[in-house]
């Protein structure tokens, strides 16, 4: 109906609003998608640093991409849990028997994980900056860093979705996320693939988040970014469509 | 059928090999309040479900305000407002955020003042700025309530509004139900409590292993109950004993 089709934009923004209240008002969120990545930084940069031999003459440099998917890793799971809570609580019914498009209120939860995702990213980074991190890149360079990491948080976001809406319980809707927070850790984010044992650096070059990382810190340093950006794009899309269709016949399935 | 709010025929519904609903027929009159009786998981959030078009039927045929609510489910949304069995409130927010949120999906024009008036209302104006987590089980489900009324839905689906609350926040609800029904509200109220369908509704319907095995007024369902047969007892029938008078009977067949 043309009232529902109309409200469509400022009603994703009211589910929009209360969502981004949530984070803001639980200390427990701020902590693990802001706070634990930057100890995480000054962990790796103060007292594994001096040890690791990256090749960049600036460890914060060579570390930041790695950290900043580590946050968006972690920034993921509470999607899916807020998600869970509302489906256990009532809220999706209560929505879907009113006057409002079905899909406001997954939209207004992908919509609140690209911005909160956004600004713990900003913040990591201005904490970087702090730390001696400097990047030498333009301002097109800038963007494809911006488009890169938004293109992973929406990827990670309709996984998210799908873990949200099939869990049973609290702790399996945000379980999904450990993998993939283990994933920088076994790629280039760290150390460089070269000094790992064959078989582990033949997972770690070709797994995706390995591909994101170097594009990253390529497109940072300013530096000529290479294939890795097309890999890291098609990476992402691939995931990506296949997450969202998976998430809709879920959701499908649930609301019917 | 000017005055129908809903209409129910033949409605079937099963989960895998459970059949849940075998055969559901009722009417609720616009305006007044229709209580949908049943024991736990006789199958009565699972009619509300379908009548609010959360659940599709099997088959059979369910209209709200006339609408087909397989059909038209956009149109029955119009009208109607759910309260489910458990109280759907955002509990990070305050009631007075809760409250504005349903305002602004509602799209009304001044979510605020309505806000304040339901607040007034619902007896949680000193409670409105502090975190739903803090609230009580009554307080909770007053705020519930509350959510369901903002726009003033015309049908109004209580599913078990009272269980699990304490006779004083019972009574509240009781309250607020027939203030609703006076003021030109229908009510569709689902309820495991005997005493709460004989204090609220106008028809009582009983829902019992699929089928709607009694309807009518309280004292239509009085006069199912078998006469007594020494007549020096005086007692009326309780609607337990008539529910369980009937179920008897059907059972033995
Ligand atoms: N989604 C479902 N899948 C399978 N069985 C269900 C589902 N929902 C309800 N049931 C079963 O259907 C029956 C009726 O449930 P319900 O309508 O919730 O009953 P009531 O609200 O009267 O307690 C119960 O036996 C319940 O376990
Ligand atoms: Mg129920």
């Amino acid at each position: 109906m043309e009232a529902i089709q109309k409200h469509f934009f400022s009603d994703i923004g009211v589910m929009f609003g209360r969502s981004m209240r949530h984070i803001f008002r639980s200390m427990d969120t701020i902590i693990t998608v802001t706070i634990m990545p930057i100890a995480f930084m000054l962990l790796f940069v103060y007292v594994f640093g001096g040890a690791i031999q990256s090749g960049a003459d600036n460890y914060v440099n060579y570390l930041l991409p790695g950290i900043l998917l580590i946050a968006i890793a972690s920034g993921i799971s509470y999607t899916a849990y807020r998600l869970f809570i509302d489906m256990q609580r009532g809220l999706f019914e209560r929505l879907h028997s009113m006057p409002i498009a079905r899909s406001t209120i997954l939209w207004g939860h992908v919509l609140t994980s690209l911005v909160s995702n956004a600004i713990s990213v900003v913040v990591i980074i201005l904490v970087a900056l702090f730390m001696g991190f400097r990047s030498s890149a333009g301002v097109l360079s800038w963007l494809a860093v911006a488009g890169i990491l938004a293109l992973f948080t929406l990827t990670l976001t309709w996984i998210a979705v799908i873990a949200g809406l099939s869990a049973k319980s609290v702790d399996g809707a945000s379980a999904f996320s450990y993998p993939i927070l283990f994933l920088p850790f076994i790629s280039s984010a760290f150390v460089p693939t070269k000094s790992m044992p064959p078989v582990v650096r033949a997972f770690a070059d070709n797994q995706p988040v390995n591909s994101i990382v170097d594009a990253v810190r390529s497109l940072l340093a300013g530096r000529h970014v290479g294939n890795d950006i097309w890999i890291a794009l098609a990476w992402c899309l691939g995931i990506l469509v296949v997450a969202y269709v998976f998430a809709m016949r879920v959701y499908k399935h649930k609301v019917s | 059928m000017q005055n129908t709010a809903i209409q129910v025929k033949g409605l079937q519904k099963s989960y895998k090999q459970l059949h849940v609903l075998n055969g559901v027929d009722f009417e609720v009159k616009q305006g007044s309040i229709f209580a949908l009786l049943g024991s736990n998981g006789a199958g009565k959030t699972t009619i509300v479900k379908i009548l609010t078009t959360l659940l599709k039927q099997d088959s059979g045929i369910a209209a709200v305000n006339r609408f087909d609510v397989a059909l038209k489910p956009e149109h029955v949304r119009q009208s109607i407002s759910l309260t489910g069995q458990f109280a759907a409130v955002d509990e990070i927010l305050t009631g007075r955020e809760n409250l504005i949120m349903m305002g602004k999906l509602r799209h009304l024009n001044n979510p605020r003042q309505v806000t304040e008036d339901l607040l007034h209302r619902f007896g949680l104006t000193d409670a409105a700025n502090r975190r739903v987590s803090t609230y009580s089980g009554g307080m909770r489900r007053r705020l519930d309530l509350a959510m369901s009324l903002v726009g003033k839905p015309h049908l109004i689906f209580l599913d078990e509004p009272t269980t699990g609350l304490d006779p004083e926040a019972r009574i509240e609800v009781w309250k607020i139900v027939k203030e609703l029904a006076d003021g030109g509200t229908t009510v569709f109220l689902t309820t495991q409590y005997l005493e709460e369908a004989e204090q609220l509704a106008d028809r009582i319907a009983i829902l019992h292993e699929g089928r709607i095995i009694a309807n009518g007024t309280l004292s239509e369902l009085k006069k199912l109950f078998p006469q007594a047969k020494v007549e020096y007892v005086e007692k009326q029938p309780t609607l337990e004993e008539i529910f369980l008078a009937i179920v008897g009977k059907k059972e033995e067949k």
